[in-house]
Order: structure tokens, then sequence, then C-alpha cells
């Protein structure tokens, strides 16, 4: 799937949510269900330093396409990086440096990326695309 | 006599919805909201009187200079200065503590010690490490204990002949600690050092009286007591003020100027370069005639009432845990909920219409000191009532039942 398909498919299932509860404990459920990032990756050189919650990111790149695992010490945090993660993994880098964010405005979790909420999302968002930078460049 | 429903209609903002929830706001500590009477008179010194001051012949410069030293007069009044040229604007208290601490790098040598507590805001750290890195002088700490105070026992061993200044906020930012700050000035003053106050924290709550405290410097910000941000003060023994050198050059601080030597205006105008937030001072002036009119020690016991009863509301909560627990305190209570950051109780409750602090308020030592990422921090108001403290309690609740 396109991360465009995938970005439509999570509009769809939060269109579905009648309020704030609902997206939230949907969020806070994905962060429980996150996997574990492997212990080894969630180092000081991963981490991506918010003001208030720490963000963890690795990144491994399998036949063309690259895979993400990431970590936060906030469960609602780690909720938004499971949809990232959702989104952009297993894409292949170029796909991933062209993508747009929008998505977030539309399924109502806009607020987790404004810079006052410097919980390290936006700079997580960053450091995913630098990553396919990166690896990109490597394939060039 | 105090009625809070009364006081809640001097505060336009009280009535807005956040989230389509009525706002609880529970961010004093960041900010103070501003009564209708400030913001009347910030409406009023731009309808009415806008002109730079100090220099113009015109009238309304006159007028606009007037109503400024009225507003440094009313300040020098409340805090019980003795003379008006001892308090200074700035845009806040960081710029009044830079201001100090540049004058220091002038008079500190390299075997000279600066003593700060473990209680402190970034703000309050990082200008007396810079002023170390450039004087070579040595700065120590005050440690704190479980309860969110200070050592006293250890302040009294670090203190020597080779202290030139101490820097203790009067109330912590974190944890509303009030410091002892009576016996750290004279403790201080007979080792022959100066002692500089930082009353953001406290001012809103306690109202000092400068010179029966004998304090060397006391500085604070406007928007901790209902006044405008942007605006604050530097209140500086005058013996001390006439020492330290001017901080920026610019118009208004000089007395002469050629292009072989400048001599430099006499005090306050020495420390006020440049055109000044000139509305924000006189607003600031506006917003100490409101707390007064309503009275300080009605407010430090409405205040404490609402302490006492989100306290012990709040504690109902298993799980929860109050960081910092002195029995001096101001209206702040900073706490976590067992295995849940912080982050995730401000985001619920922010859904819920109450503005809350999350993060380590700046003060990451003592965040440190407990092992804590950081807390949520809920901080009171006159304005403030149980009713609200009541929605906090059931937010909380809420917040722990979905995020465990």
């Amino acid at each position: 799937m396109t991360i465009e398909n995938i970005q439509n498919e999570i509009i769809d299932e939060f269109s579905m949510f009648e309020d704030w509860e609902e997206r939230y404990q949907y969020m806070i459920d994905l962060g429980k269900d996150l996997p574990l990032i492997d212990t080894q990756y969630k180092t000081d050189s991963n981490i991506i330093k918010g003001c208030q919650s720490k963000v963890w990111v690795h990144a491994e790149m399998t036949d063309g396409k690259l895979a993400f695992t990431a970590d936060s010490d906030a469960i609602i945090t780690k909720g938004i990086i499971a949809i990232l993660i959702r989104v952009f993994s297993n894409q292949n880098p170029k796909d991933i440096i062209e993508a747009n964010t929008d998505f977030i405005d539309k399924i109502g979790l806009k607020e987790h990326l404004s810079p006052t909420r410097a919980n390290g999302l936006v700079s997580m968002i960053k450091q995913l695309k630098m990553y396919a930078v990166a690896y990109q460049t490597q394939l060039n | 006599m105090f009625k809070v429903e009364d006081i809640r209609k001097d505060f336009p903002i009280l009535s807005r919805k956040v989230n389509d929830k009525p706002l609880v706001y529970f961010d004093n500590a960041a900010t103070s909201q501003t009564p209708k009477q400030v913001i009347d008179t910030i409406v009023d010194y731009y309808s009415n009187y806008n002109a730079n001051i100090h220099r113009g012949v015109h009238t309304l410069s006159q007028e606009a200079t007037d109503l400024y030293e009225q507003a440094r007069h009313k300040i020098q009044a409340h805090f019980n200065a003795k003379f008006s040229h001892e308090i200074i604007f700035t845009s806040g208290t960081t710029h009044s503590i830079n201001l100090v601490a540049n004058g220091f790098s002038s008079i500190l040598k390299k075997e000279d010690e600066i003593i700060v507590s473990a209680l402190e805001h970034h703000s309050n750290i990082v200008p007396w490490q810079m002023l170390c890195e450039r004087t070579g002088a040595t700065l120590k700490v005050i440690p704190m204990n479980q309860e969110g105070e200070l050592v006293i026992s250890e302040f009294d061993k670090i203190l020597s002949e080779k202290t030139k200044l101490v820097f203790v906020n009067h109330v912590s930012n974190a944890l509303g600690t009030i410091n002892p700050i009576e016996y750290l000035i004279e403790k201080t003053h007979q080792f022959g050092a100066a002692i500089l106050i930082d009353g953001a924290q406290s001012c809103p709550h306690i109202k000092p009286d400068l010179q029966a405290l004998n304090v060397d410097f006391y500085v604070t910000s406007a928007h901790k007591i209902c006044g405008p941000t942007g605006v604050g003060m530097l209140y500086g023994k005058e013996e001390w003020l006439k020492k330290l050198p001017p901080y920026q050059g610019g118009g208004e601080m000089i007395a002469e100027v050629t292009f072989e030597k400048t001599t430099y205006a006499d005090l306050p105008h020495k420390f006020e370069a440049g055109t000044p937030n000139i509305c924000g001072g006189i607003a600031f002036g506006a917003a100490i005639d409101y707390m007064n009119a309503i009275g300080f020690n009605t407010i430090a016991s409405y205040e404490n009432d609402l302490l006492e009863y989100a306290t012990n509301e709040l504690l109902k909560i298993d799980g929860l845990k109050i960081y910092g627990t002195s029995k001096h305190k101001t209206a702040v209570i900073s706490f976590n909920l067992e295995n849940i950051h912080p982050y995730d109780v401000g985001s619920i409750l922010d859904k819920l219409g109450i503005a809350v602090r999350t993060g380590h308020h700046c003060a990451q030592p003592i965040m440190d000191y407990y092992k804590i990422p950081g807390t949520v921090r809920a901080s009171f108001s006159f304005y403030n009532t149980k009713a609200e403290i009541d929605t906090l309690v059931n937010g909380v609740k809420k917040a722990k039942m979905m995020l465990s």
C-alpha cells in the first residue's frame, strides 16, 4: 500500500470515533500495543529530545524498504508513534521523503504537533525523513 | 468582604471555553490572568497617552512620563523600597537577574564564590554559571531534602568569607516551597556578601517589606501578579546600584555623550537604556493597585484554604504522589500518578478544559533529585474556586482510568 493509501485508511478509522475520548482511548491502546524497540537501540544517541517526553527511533533498510522501530516514555506519544510507523514503515526512502503529514490534522491530533507541546513528535517526523534521506543517498 | 464570584467577574478570560469546556485555569505559577482594571489601563494608555517619555517637551510626553513615574512610586510603596530610584524597570525577572550577574562580572575575582539553591529555575542557574565561566569564580549549591526544602545546615557550611553573592528564590516555582529568606539574608550579611532574592513566585501571594528584610537585590515580573508580560523590576539598594556598571548602552541611560567620553545618567535611568515598555510599566502599577485593593492577607488566607482542600482531595486518589511537602508552601501542587507520564495526564486534562503545567518546569535539578521526568503542576490563585478543584480531581481520576 502507498503512504497515501495508509493515511486515508487511518483517516477513515478515526472518522468513526464520536469524540475526543474515543480517539484518545484508541491512541492509548495503540501506544500500549506498540512493539518494543530492541533495547540495544534504546540508546542516548537514538534519542530525540523533546522538552517533555523522550522519543527513541531506529531505522533499518531491507530490500530497498525502510523499517522503523521506536519508543517513548509517554503513552499518548507512543500512540502517535505507532501511527507514524504504520504510515512510514516498509516504504521506499523516496516516498518517505516526499510524503506529507497533513493527515495528523485530519484525525484531530494536530495539537500534538504544536511546538509548544515539545513532545519530540515534530522532531520525530524530521528524524524519519532524515533516515530516508540518508538511505536514499546510499541507494544513489 | 472577599467574594470569589465577584472577583471572577474582573477576569474576562475566566468565562471562556477551552475544548468546549469551561476553562479551569491552574497554571497561575506560569502566568497569572489579567483583570479588566489592568486591561482598561492598557487600552486607556494607548487611546489617550501614548508618547515617548522623559524627553519630549510636549504635553502628551509629559503626561506619559508622569504615569510611568507614578507606577514606579506605586511599586516602591508596595515593596517598601527606601527610594523610587532603587526600582529599575526591566523586561522581567530573567532580565533583572542577568543585569545583576553582568554587574558582578566586574566585581568578582577568581577565588570568589557564588551560592545558589537547588530549588532554582533554570533562569536562576544559567546566568550564574555564565558569570562563573567569565570570572573563574566557583558556584556552590544549597542542597534540598525529600520534602523539597533547602537544607539550611548545609548553607551554613558552604557560606564563607569567599562568598560574594547568594541567590535564592523566595518560593520554588516547581514545588511551591517558601524558603526562609529572613535567615538567609541575615546570615549572608554576617559574611559581608550580597544576597539577591527572586520574588517571581512569591509576589502574587506574599507582600515583602524590602527595607525590613534588608535584602540587597529583589527581582520579579509583572505578569506573575496580574500585570502584563514583558515588564518586571529589579530592586537594588542604592549603594549597590551605584556600584554596578550599566548593563546596556543606549539612549536615556546617559548624561552626556561625546565621542571621547560618555557620562552615565543617575539612577534609575543608568539601567534603563532605550525606550522602555512604557505601557507595561504603567499597567504593572495598576496590577499592584488591584492586588492591594483585595489585600494580600485576604489573598493568602483564601489561597491557603484552596491548597489545603486540593491537597486533601488529590491525595484520596490511589497512586497519586505529591512532590514538595513542606509545611511552608504557596498554593502549588506538583504531583504524578504512579507509572503514568505527566505529559499524558496533562494532555487529558487539557481536553477537559483544565490548564496545568507538565514537565520539568525549567527546574531539571529538582526532577533529577526525585528521579522523575517531570510532574503535573496545578497552581492556584485567588480567583480559583473549590468547584474548579473538584473538576481537576475528577479530571485526574479520568486520566488515571484512561491511561492505566
